[in-house]
């Protein structure tokens, strides 16, 4: 299987991309799951600046979350921070049971309709996760090598940056990686508030009866989540192979 | 009486037994020794059919095991492992209870079953009846997996390298006390360890195994002085054979009659402690007394060292 | 711990006091509006409740907020931050009645930013308490059907009938109940049948490791489809199922509504607890599962009183993701029509008000973590192996 994946990749992205530049050529496939002559690839707007755009709000919010995250771990886990560790991690194991579209919800309200809160709920929901593997993967590091580190005449700073960090950081790319795939399907979410994305196609297809539509709203969904999911787990293999203790 | 007829286990290309025929007496400790690799845990897990002969067959007092459905045999037959293996959801009791609860015996007597053995082990039922293993010494652990093992009252009684997790101090002690359940219960127990020491201290019969064969099956004493092989004589052989063939004699074999002064040694000592005795007294005779005090002759270490010599 | 000798002060503490006081202060407590429609007023807390509560609720909210800055103890922090929210929730509750003209039921009285921040700072407070307290799973469970049951108690009373979100729900009262009713029954429903087909399949991918991959591999894929994605490719076979077949129209199973929530959520349900049950199995001692066959157990016997008991914490922490998650799934497939809490969710997002996402949105994540608490407490009661 592990030889075979690297095609599959390749062809599972040619696919996407394919379908993404020159839909209409893809009508055929479709067409037999439409009635009464409705269009069987989605015509109400550019299906890659929808793409795009469902892309561009989860790395966005992914970015902003994973920073946020990541110096908030840091934070929690320093000896300054300490007494703000046990509340820390509740709030994470509390934070995930709240359902994503509950956020999205109470986000409306607050700053209206749109990109806006799609962002806001998919970075607060992005943080539990790589928060929680942040603090995690910094709390495991061996206590022997932290003593080394600083025997060595290292300062906090540079023992953060230079053992701590990389050694926690196949925790945190996994976190990361993890947000990113939830984030996909919940961005999908976000066209019932307006947001820009493929939600559209698949709501579109829900209001019409038109289950082309649905297909394609869910396949390239779930195309760019497997994708960012295979692209995050190569990127943490090539550069931190090494360092797994699985 | 348990008889192994042509056994052999064979994975693919690797004949990891190959046609090991023996026959163990009842009432009596057989230990299998072997480096890894050897075949010897292959061998002892075909007798209760944990891994099922190639060809070959094993008979139980004339029976052929393959004759009942192996989970019922296996209720008859006691099994240790090294990693005793308790149930970590169940407690001390429950776990010595499994086999008699499979085989449906009334509840007072699986209790005062469970009870006996606690304090035949040295275990206060009071105390440890309802521990987890978790909150077990490994020593203690060791014990309770031999006692459940023994739960059922089986005539046969295999164990797989069960003192090999101890450190040296609690070795000893189990391998004593595994002496002892044996002289009170009679059961036939077939052992398989690496450690050749440990097979002298235990065995009855020692059978050597390498590459899948049964090399040499005898009494100990045979093994030292007349190996049937250079791979036996390396693996008993070392630089202090001899103090291990008087390990293995009671002192009165070289007892003569008279007596000696100084306090006399019991009977019951071996000729290697006899030997010790007197090096550390710097005598060279004492006498004997045996079970009952009463005088039985007096050894020398003339008499010791003839005893020592290569046959 | 040195860190807490130096620091006469807990920063946490203070950090969760100013944001309370910044709340008293600075923001509106609640937002008036003369009906549903009209934007609102906002008012400060002076201005919305007579001066005797406005002066309870400072009082309390000081208290609890030194507290919190100074002492240690986590019982006094939790007793005071408690003690805080119950009285703020009371003074809203009496802002409600006080700015409601008598007989009036159209003024719509909203708690203001003011309040929520003041809540969240306070709750903060009460759950860091908690958390340094360490309750076994008996206390936890205490306290979260405590604090569940006053609140409804409350609720039922009427205490809380002034405020906008109630008369929301005076409005919707009956359906209500008929969605609540129906979110939990699809949540727990296709959580029921999900286990049923699950356990049994983990045991097979563990006994036969060669289906591990393949199985978790598609279930996998089936967890990256996008929840109303699923929903709408399950409506067009539901619905020419039901044309084609009318018992099964009769039957209820048609195109839009249950059928295909509950199969959807059922398809999500089968990964967690199938991967969880594989992870439990593979945990178990490999040195019990052998001396338990020497012992003479059947592959049976052995599954029954030795693997799945020691598996199962694993397992149901599994069913614990699950049930949450479908909590939350549930919640979308208001979308196609399945009812359930959702429907109150996407009515307030389609008319803007925010009082119908909340009668829809608090009561799903109470149950959400009601779930998770009540399970997990659960888990840990009968974990006999743990030291």
């Amino acid at each position: 299987m592990a030889r075979v994946a690297p095609y599959l990749r390749i062809a599972a992205l040619a696919l996407l991309l394919a379908f993404l530049l020159q839909p209409q050529r893809f009508a055929p496939l479709f067409a037999p799951l439409t009635q009464y002559g409705a269009p069987a690839i989605y015509d109400q707007g550019n299906l890659l600046e929808l793409t795009l755009a469902h892309l561009g709000t989860v790395l966005l919010a992914a970015a902003a979350s994973t920073i946020v995250a990541v110096a908030l771990g840091i934070g929690v886990t320093r000896q300054s921070g300490a007494e703000f560790l046990p509340l820390s991690r509740t709030l994470v194991n509390v934070g995930q049971t709240f359902p994503p579209v509950a956020v999205l919800a109470l986000a409306v309200p607050l700053v209206g309709f749109g990109e806006k809160p799609t962002l806001i709920a998919l970075f607060a929901y992005g943080l539990l996760p790589i928060f929680e593997n942040t603090i995690v993967g910094l709390k495991s590091c061996p206590s022997a090598l932290l003593e080394a580190a600083s025997g060595m005449g290292l300062s906090n700073w540079q023992r953060l940056r230079s053992v701590e960090l990389p050694l926690a950081m196949p925790m945190i790319l996994e976190g990361v990686r993890l947000s990113l795939v939830i984030n996909v399907g919940t961005a999908t979410i976000g066209s019932t508030v307006a947001a820009k994305g493929l939600g559209e196609v698949i709501i579109a297809g829900l209001l019409s009866n038109n289950t082309a539509f649905i297909l394609q709203g869910g396949l390239v969904t779930g195309l760019m989540a497997i994708l960012l999911y295979d692209a995050m787990a190569v990127l943490e293999r090539r550069h931190f192979g090494a360092l797994r203790v699985d | 009486m348990i008889s192994i007829e042509n056994l052999s286990k064979q994975y693919g290309t690797a004949r990891v037994v190959d046609d090991v025929s023996m026959t163990i007496d009842p009432h009596t400790i057989t230990v299998i020794v072997g480096t890894s690799g050897s075949g010897k845990s292959t061998l002892l897990r075909m007798i209760n059919r944990l891994v099922e002969p190639t060809s070959g067959r094993v008979l139980i007092d004339g029976a052929d095991t393959a004759g009942e459905p192996a989970h019922l045999l296996r209720r008859r037959i006691g099994y240790a492992i090294q990693s005793h293996g308790l149930f970590p959801h169940r407690t001390v009791a429950e776990n010595i209870a499994t086999v008699p609860e499979l085989l449906r015996w009334e509840r007072a007597r699986i209790r005062g079953r469970v009870e006996e053995l606690l304090t035949v082990f040295q275990l206060d039922p009071a105390t440890y009846a309802d521990k987890f293993p978790h909150q077990l010494s490994g020593g203690q652990q060791q014990r309770v997996g031999v006692a459940r093992a023994l739960a059922a009252e089986p005539n046969v009684l295999l164990m797989d390298e069960p003192f090999g997790a101890l450190d040296p101090i609690i070795r000893g002690k189990a391998q004593e006390d595994l002496l002892d359940i044996h002289r009170r219960y009679g059961t036939t127990v077939i052992l398989v360890t690496h450690d050749m020491d440990e097979a002298f201290r235990l065995g009855d019969r020692i059978a050597v195994m390498s590459a899948g064969k049964v090399l040499q099956y005898d009494r100990p004493a045979v093994l030292l002085t007349q190996p049937a092989d250079p791979f036996v004589a390396r693996m008993t052989g070392s630089a202090d054979r001899a103090l291990k063939l008087l390990s293995l004699t009671n002192v009165s074999e070289a007892a003569k009659p008279g007596t000696a002064p100084g306090p006399p040694i019991p009977e019951s000592a071996s000729l290697r402690d006899a030997l010790s005795e007197l090096m550390w007294r710097g005598t060279e005779s004492a006498g004997i007394i045996d079970a009952s005090g009463q005088p039985a002759g007096c050894v020398t270490i003339e008499a010791i060292l003839a005893h020592g010599r290569a046959h | 711990m040195n860190v807490s000798r130096r620091t006469k002060f807990d920063r946490l503490g203070a950090l969760l006091a100013l944001f309370a006081l910044i709340a008293l202060v600075f923001m509106p407590f609640v937002v008036a509006k003369a009906n549903r429609i009209v934007p609102g007023t906002s008012l400060g807390l002076l201005a919305a409740v007579p001066l005797s509560t406005a002066i309870g609720v400072i009082a309390a909210v000081l208290v609890a907020a030194c507290i919190a800055v100074i002492l240690a103890s986590p019982g006094l922090r939790l007793a005071s931050a408690t003690l805080a929210v119950v009285i703020v929730s009371l003074a809203v509750a009496a802002a409600g009645s006080a700015l409601t003209p008598l007989g009036n039921k159209v003024v719509r009285i909203a708690p203001g930013s003011g309040f929520w921040l003041l809540l969240c700072s306070l709750g903060l407070m009460a759950t860091d308490a908690i958390t340094r307290l360490r309750p076994g799973p008996l206390l936890r469970v205490v306290l979260l059907l405590a604090f569940v049951g006053i609140a409804l108690a409350a609720f039922a009373h009427g205490t809380f009938d002034h405020l906008s979100v109630m008369r929301e729900y005076a409005v919707n009262a009956t359906r209500f109940s008929h969605e609540i009713a129906q979110h939990l029954w699809l949540a727990l429903g296709s959580l029921g049948t999900a286990v049923v087909v699950a356990l049994p399949l983990g045991v097979l991918c563990h006994r036969v490791p060669r289906l591990r991959g393949a199985v978790l591999g598609t279930l996998n894929l089936i967890q990256t489809i996008p929840a109303i994605a699923l929903f709408g490719i399950l409506m067009a076979p539901l619905a020419a199922l039901a044309t084609a077949y009318p018992l099964a129209a009769a039957l209820g199973i048609r195109g839009i509504g249950t059928a295909p929530a509950i199969i959807a959520l059922f398809l999500y349900s089968l990964l967690p607890v199938v991967a969880n049950t594989v992870l439990g199995l593979r945990r178990v001692s490999p040195a019990a599962v052998e001396a338990a066959r020497g012992m003479g157990m059947t592959p049976a016997q052995i599954l029954k009183s030795i693997e799945l008991p020691l598996a199962l914490p694993v397992i149901l922490t599994g069913i614990r993701i699950v049930l949450v998650q479908n909590i939350g799934l549930v919640a979308i497939a208001a979308l196609i029509g399945a009812g359930g809490l959702g429907t109150f969710i996407f009515q307030g997002i389609g008319q803007t008000a925010i009082d119908l996402v909340l009668l829809g949105a608090v009561p799903t994540v109470t149950l959400a973590f009601s779930a998770a608490v009540l399970l997990d407490a659960l888990i840990e009661a009968m974990d006999r192996t743990r030291p």
